[in-house]
């Protein structure tokens, strides 16, 4: 019994129970217009957080502000940083270490592969971006992780040499996604990772997606309005309707028992094939 | 070597209704501020309010101006061009200083207190009384990865410079080498990454802990940033492919020197080519010093050297007499 009760500390000690991502009631306003409003969740270490709404939800500002790249108008979001307990207020941080912290623990995937690469350099050059940023210096290390990493998200080696411009949709948003993976970060953000590709292309990059955020045990916040994309991906979802979270939950529970109208209305509305 | 008060008028006589230097005192005090926060902050781009100035932009209207603030009327000016003292640039411009300030001009590098250049530094080595002045067309390093102004800056406030690595990543990828032969990126001082001006990689170790001060002006974008006497320079570079400089297989032409630059020319209208030194004064120096290349006596070399010396002499018919009214420039 003791034994157990000492487990159950080292679990907690390792930092299993205490979130990795705390929002606290982020709000955004454009001007006199409403991006987001009073978001509160917590994200655990090797969770995913499915956000589902309609357009003009609010999803896309919500993302902006939790990964940083906009400064929230109330509220705070706040990240366990390093190995550490305390959760630190991410919008405080000098820019510096917020781009520090973007390149190491985070990654950020875009809808448009092109927000996300640097069109005009290859494959290679794209992943090998960010491990640069944090100072790798050894050319055939930066081209072995390239190679690697080009293989692990279906992309043919001999590519590594190629353009993005040249890749499929499909291709630039593997590649995009092996360009954010490549430092092994904890925690990543997704604005519409499969939107505008087609539905087969869709499924292999969801497949890839899965595997990849189970195996590397990342914590996620996808924002999607597609609902299969969630149920595939998320074990807990939000669901966002004129800027507010109307109704948070597991995944299934939410899909399957909905309970705020807004959501049985998204629900109902899904074609059935 | 900035005189304190320049209404100086010396014997060799400047045209008279032009400033010493051509720029107003405000401007030559506000270019020297500039100047005196870039020697603080090695390799940071200070601006400053460039004027227009009697030539185009891209002819060097830029280190003109780094020129005209610190020259006094004891400089002895030296200008160079693709490492040539008898280029049409490097002719405009000196001649332009003279006629503006009355200074003694040199092509000998030992004898030069300032240099002006434009893709070299000279090959021999320059000593702490002298100034080198670079003209830069763009004097931002990051410009190819980031077209933005406002995030270079940021980029440079916050030494966020993993894209540079990514240009030379991509030579790799592309070339299997550093394929980047010139304005090859330097960090000044361990902080800053700056761009050496299009110099030839060749030239990068030459900036390294020089005993000279080094300012770069660039006119069109209207910044000044400068390197000074023994900073460190370094090139960038991965640790399995070092910065190495170009190498030849071949030695000049004219003089047999086989640790300069060389370029490549058509000698005469048969389409000879020669490789021969792209520093003038270094490679006519060594021939006045005895030193004969493997081709100096070729119909080839000699017709080269006739050019040369043609250009030289009407250069010193030039000197001497008064400033004309004659248009300046090419």
């Amino acid at each position: 019994m003791t034994a157990l009760c000492a487990a159950r500390l080292d679990a907690g000690a390792a930092g299993d129970d205490i979130p990795l991502l705390r929002a606290d009631g982020v709000t955004k306003w454009y001007g006199a217009r409403l991006g987001c409003a009073g978001v509160t969740f917590d994200l655990y270490p090797g969770e995913v957080l499915g956000v589902v709404g309609e357009s003009g939800s609010g999803k896309s500002t919500l993302l902006g502000v939790l990964s940083g790249r906009m400064p929230p108008d109330a509220g705070g979001v706040h990240y366990r940083m390093g190995g550490g307990a305390d959760l630190t207020d991410i919008h405080a941080l000098p820019e510096g270490r917020r781009r520090l912290l973007m390149r190491t623990d985070w990654g950020v995937v875009h809808q448009n592969p092109r927000d996300g690469l640097r069109m005009g350099v290859s494959a290679g050059a794209n992943i090998g971006e960010r491990p640069m940023a944090v100072g790798a210096r050894h050319y055939g290390t930066l081209r072995g992780q390239a190679g690697d990493w080009l293989s692990r998200v279906e992309i043919d080696a001999d590519r590594i040499d190629d353009r993005p411009s040249g890749f499929s949709g499909g291709m630039q948003q593997r590649l995009q996604i092996a360009r954010v993976l490549v430092n092994g970060p904890r925690l990543v953000f997704m604005d519409e990772p499969t939107g505008g590709l087609d539905v087969s292309v869709q499924a292999r990059l969801l497949d890839l997606l899965r595997d990849l955020v189970a195996r590397l045990g990342l914590a996620a916040v996808i924002v999607t309005h597609d609902l299969a994309v969630a149920r595939l991906l998320a074990h807990r979802l939000m669901v966002m309707k004129d800027g507010r979270a109307v109704e948070q939950g597991l995944t299934d529970q939410v899909l399957d028992d909905p309970r705020h109208p807004y959501t049985q209305l998204l629900v109902s509305s899904v074609l059935q094939a | 070597m900035i005189p304190t008060d320049d209404t100086a008028d010396t014997g060799a006589a400047p045209e008279s209704g032009y400033t010493f230097g051509y720029l107003d005192e405000q401007t030559k005090r506000m270019i020297r501020r500039a100047i005196l926060k870039a020697v603080a902050v090695p390799g940071y781009q200070v601006p400053f309010a460039g004027r227009e100035m009697p030539l185009p932009y891209g002819w060097g209207t830029g280190g003109i101006q780094v020129t005209a603030s610190i020259i006094g009327p004891d400089d002895v000016l030296k200008v160079i061009d693709q490492g040539a003292d008898d280029t049409t640039n490097a002719v405009s411009i000196r001649r332009f200083f003279r006629r503006v300030t009355g200074v003694a001009t040199t092509e000998r590098t030992a004898e030069a207190t300032l240099i002006q250049t434009r893709h070299r530094v000279p090959e021999t080595p320059l000593g702490p009384g002298q100034i080198l002045v670079y003209q830069v067309p763009i004097p931002e390093p990051l410009r190819m990865m980031e077209p933005r102004e406002t995030e270079t800056r940021r980029m440079h406030a916050l030494a966020d410079y993993g894209v540079m690595h990514v240009t030379l990543y991509e030579d790799i990828a592309q070339h299997g080498r550093i394929a980047t032969a010139y304005n090859y990126p330097v960090t000044a001082n361990g902080r800053y990454v700056m761009s050496p001006s299009p110099i030839p990689k060749f030239d990068n170790p030459k900036m390294h802990d020089a005993p000279f001060l080094q300012l770069f002006g660039a006119g069109r974008e209207k910044r000044i940033y400068a390197v000074p006497p023994h900073t460190s320079v370094v090139s960038l570079d991965f640790e399995d492919h070092p910065f190495q400089v170009q190498s030849w297989e071949r030695i000049c032409d004219l003089c047999g020197a086989d640790d300069s630059y060389l370029d490549e020319v058509i000698a005469d209208d048969e389409g000879s080519r020669l490789f021969v030194c792209s520093d003038s004064d270094h490679c006519a120096g060594r021939r006045a010093a005895g030193y004969r290349g493997p081709r100096a006596d070729s119909q080839a070399g000699v017709a080269l050297t006739d050019a040369m010396a043609a250009v030289k002499r009407e250069h010193e018919r030039d000197r001497p007499a008064p400033p004309s009214s004659e248009e300046m420039g090419p």
